[in-house]
């Protein structure tokens, strides 16, 4: 799906007005778009991206099983063209929820029950009207850190992301409006821990390698993946991610590198189909006799190593089955922290540096 | 001098025992087994006994009953008729000797059957607090009452008058009985409340005031006005008679001849088919019924038994009918549909017996749980041993999901329903002295059925049309409620009038209701679960079926 840039307040108009037109007309109003379904994701080879695929479905408001589905999204609609968009103003899911919630009069039926009705709501509506979520003015909430040679520019505010001490730079859920006015590191290192991140930022290893060091903490959320697609876009700069020795580490990479099920219909700005795996990989665990910090593997992560695998974009890597097939010889997997046993910063002045050096990645 | 035997010493300690003495023993063999139970068992004898003597005079039964809690664990039991009275002399042996009554010779569909009950009280009563009995009866308003205090001899089964006097009575007629037994008083399933509750449902023809432990005035209203259809005393229909019996009748009979006793003390042998079987069984019909020889009489029995004879008359029975039926469950279960099956009369050994089945659904009765089973027995509720009664099996037997019921294999239904099941005889089959649970003959479980299953299509009607159609009723009630909101919403994000969209929304809505009350229908003849009936249009795939 293409990303109109149009204005979305006369998106959400046109929505409301085609409704209107359905209703005019003596018709029971519906809106179709493409199912978000795994049944309806699709693996483009070509593109190395995960898309929706070209079943519709149709939502209708007189529809016993559609009725408040129906209601929720143009209520959501509403507040955010009216509140959101009309004011300029941004808010949280979590605000969203809270402006649409209230129950319906005359009836003990609440307009929303939970906030996964009113996030599904937003959700549907970028499908709707192929906005995505920021341009709505709806902002999830900031997760994770940065630090490195690179100084932007937000709201006004110059920020340099190599003088922020411990912390570094809290990324938002909306880096559309950043600028990045000096960009001197040379590579990125992306990790899922934020102790990790803690470790490389204690060790400078960002000064010292000339490198952007970025975490969160477990999913990769969208103003990060965003943020690490501008940089490998308009810098080029390499990325690579490090994650725990075991498949959850894979599917957060290849989240990153190829997109999600979930949010399938914003691949095109989120993918970054040139990112490379550095670790923890089946082999380190020899090549740094790691055997001793295995945790077993339960009936969960064997269960989920099988659906993994059999992914579309998985399927045919064969570097990459290798490495499933070895986590399942192993019965057991590891965490990056494991690399501590040996020094507390085997990570940074060891492990990085000589993988980098030696080019061992897994595309 | 012979010699003193072991067998001599024995017989020294052989004696009869007393039938008294028996019970007095083996208290539970008459119900008597535990403190609550005899509260219950007090109540429930002397208002079965008072209805019975109502009914037989044809008088429309007003009964008191008061429970006064003594101490802990000792209770006085009070009940009180406006029957027809006793007269003076048969007082002390009806309340003061066991196996003593009118209704044990007779075949005639009464609740009591043995003469036990009520003076199984008394020798409970005298048992556990010392204390005999009081009665108080009057048999009309030109005879004085009379007051008796009454023990029993536990030894010679025989009462003992402690005293005896007339007294002034309010009363035109009726019966007072006071007695103090040890007692422990619980609410709930198996109570004295449940028993009355129970028996004001299937006697709607009585009127009862109750006053509790806890002194609170209960009143159940009478619900009909007019008294069950009077039973018939009916003979013994030959295929319920066995040897012995058949034995005993010939020694005892007034009959000068078989023939005549033949045809005078069974019920459906004429004349002609009693020579007819005389001749089959090679007794000359002519003889004394006294001088007929066992082997003789066993070759008279079997004959009988395999000749055909057209089953008992049945007007002997009582049954309350659909109406009164309604009426009796309408008055005590809050619920919003109720449903009644009267069987035709059918015959087990020979003894006639009817069923009636009467429901209730909805309303206020709880959706989750098991239906609450009400047994009864000639109009008396039977509390005690549910899981060994022919009811309950006939109950599980019944395919109740097609009624539109919950039921898991081998077990009692779920749903919002009461059921009344009576079982109306000259001789119900209990399976115990307690009486507490009728036997399970193949012929009762079935004509059980058969009632379950003609109420049971009644109740699945109503569930089909009008729980559906308001289920119907509530969801476009519901788009109704949606409407303002949807049209507000539309109004925001167009600038359109909301007031305008609202219209054309209940424009589509009515548009659609044709189409959805057409569905309903649909599913009605259909299946009882019916279709999910999607607004004017085939479900699609997107989402699933939420709380609507």
């Amino acid at each position: 799906m293409v990303f109109k840039k149009e204005d979305p307040k006369k998106a959400l108009k046109e929505l409301g007005d085609k409704l209107i037109y359905q209703i005019n007309k003596g018709k029971n109003p519906e809106i179709t778009f493409p199912l978000r379904n795994l049944s309806n994701i699709v693996y483009d080879s070509k593109s190395k991206t995960l898309k929706l695929g070209d079943k519709m479905g149709t939502r209708s408001f007189f529809n016993v099983a559609h009725a408040k589905k129906f209601l929720q999204t143009v209520e959501v609609a509403a507040v955010i063209k009216d509140k959101l968009l009309g004011s300029g103003k941004h808010s949280s899911l979590r605000d969203v929820f809270y402006m649409t919630k209230r129950t319906i009069p005359g009836t003990n039926v609440n307009l929303v029950d939970e906030q996964t009705e009113s996030d599904k709501a937003i959700e549907d509506l970028e499908v709707i009207t192929g906005l995505s979520r920021e341009e709505l003015h709806v902002n999830a909430n900031k997760n994770g850190s940065v630090a490195g040679k690179v100084i932007i520019e937000d709201k006004g505010d110059i920020i340099d992301w190599s003088r922020l001490g411990s912390g570094g730079w809290a990324i938002p859920s909306n880096v559309e409006n950043i600028k990045f006015k000096k960009v001197e590191a040379k590579y990125i290192i992306y990790m899922e821990k934020a102790a990790v991140w803690e470790r490389l930022n204690e060790d400078k290893y960002w000064a010292k390698n000339n490198a952007i060091i970025i975490s969160s903490q477990g999913q990769t959320t969208r103003g990060i993946r965003r943020l690490l697609q501008r940089l490998y876009e308009e810098y080029e700069l390499p990325i690579y991610v490090l994650c725990d020795g075991d498949i959850y580490g894979a599917y957060i990479y290849s989240v990153i590198k190829y997109g999600s099920i979930a949010l399938a219909h914003a691949s095109e700005r989120l993918t970054i189909p040139g990112v490379k795996y550095i670790g923890i990989t089946m082999d380190d665990v020899e090549k740094y006799d790691l055997k001793k910090h295995f945790i077993k593997l339960d009936e969960k992560d064997y269960a989920r190593i099988k659906q993994v695998s059999e992914y579309d974009w998985f399927k045919d890597n064969k570097a990459w089955q290798r490495q499933f097939k070895m986590m399942k010889e192993f019965k057991a997997k590891v965490e990056i922290q494991a690399l501590s046993a040996r020094d507390i910063s085997f990570v940074s002045e060891k492990y990085l540096p000589d993988k980098i050096k030696n080019k061992e990645f897994l595309d | 001098m012979a010699e003193r035997t072991k067998a001599h010493e024995l017989a020294e300690k052989q004696r009869e025992i007393s039938v008294s003495e028996f019970f007095a023993k083996n208290r539970h063999l008459l119900g008597f087994d535990n403190p609550r139970k005899a509260l219950l068992m007090a109540v429930k004898e002397a208002v079965d006994n008072s209805l019975d003597a109502c009914e037989e005079a044809r008088i429309l039964p007003e009964i008191y009953v008061e429970l006064q809690q003594i101490k802990e664990d000792r209770f006085k039991v009070i009940v009180e008729d406006n029957g027809p009275g006793i007269v003076k002399e048969q007082i002390p042996k009806i309340f003061g000797k066991l196996l003593y009554g009118s209704k044990f010779h007779r075949l005639r569909c009464s609740r009591g059957q043995q003469g036990i009950g009520i003076s199984a009280v008394l020798l409970y009563g005298q048992l556990t607090t010392g204390k005999g009995m009081h009665v108080t009866s009057r048999i009309g308003p030109k005879h004085q009452a009379h007051y008796f205090e009454i023990h029993l001899d536990t030894q010679r089964n025989e009462p003992i008058i402690r005293e005896d006097k007339t007294v002034e009575w309010k009363r035109e007629h009726g019966t007072r009985i006071e007695i103090e037994l040890q007692g422990t008083y619980q609410k709930g399933k198996q109570s004295a409340d449940e028993y009355i509750k129970e028996i004001a449902l299937i006697n709607p023809h009585a009127q009862i005031i109750y006053k509790t432990p806890e002194k609170e005035t209960l009143t159940y209203a009478r619900g009909v006005t007019d008294l069950p259809k009077e039973a018939k005393e009916i003979k013994p229909h030959p295929y319920g008679v066995e040897l012995g019996v058949l034995i005993r009748m010939l020694q005892s009979t007034k009959a000068g001849t078989i023939s005549i006793f033949l045809h005078n003390d069974f019920s459906r042998i004429s004349p002609q088919l009693a020579s007819e079987i005389c001749e089959k069984a090679k007794v000359n019909p002519r003889a004394r019924p006294s001088t007929i020889a066992r082997d003789e009489a066993e070759v008279l029995y079997n004959t009988i038994q395999s000749t055909k004879i057209i089953a008992p008359p049945t007007d002997c029975l009582s049954p309350l009918g659909e109406e009164a039926s309604i009426k009796g469950l309408k008055k005590e279960i809050n619920a919003e549909f109720y449903c009644a099956a009267t069987r035709p009369p059918s015959v087990y050994r020979g003894n006639p017996f009817l069923i009636e089945v009467a429901l209730a659904y909805g309303g206020s009765l709880e959706k989750e749980e098991h239906v609450k089973i009400m047994r009864f027995a000639n109009r008396v509720p039977l509390l005690y041993q549910q899981g060994a009664c022919a009811t309950t099996e006939a109950i599980i037997d019944t395919a109740w999901k097609s009624y539109g019921l919950n039921q898991s294999k081998e077990s009692i239904p779920v749903g919002p329903v009461v059921i009344v099941i009576h079982m109306n005889s000259v001789w119900v089959p209990f399976t115990s002295e307690a009486k507490e649970a009728i036997a399970h003959y193949p012929e009762i479980i079935k004509e059980m059925k058969l009632a379950l299953q003609e109420a049971g299509r009644q109740m699945a009607s109503y569930i089909r049309k009008t729980v559906k159609a308001r289920e119907q009723q509530e969801r476009v009630n519901l788009f109704e409620k949606y409407i303002p909101e949807l049209a507000s919403a539309l109004s925001g994000l167009s600038g359109e009038k909301k007031t305008l969209i609202e219209e054309a929304l209940q424009k589509v809505l009515k548009k659609g209701l044709k189409e959805l009350l057409a569905e309903v229908k649909e599913a009605e003849k259909t299946e009882i679960k019916g279709k999910n009936v999607a607004f004017g249009e085939k479900q699609s795939t997107l989402g699933e079926l939420d709380g609507v």
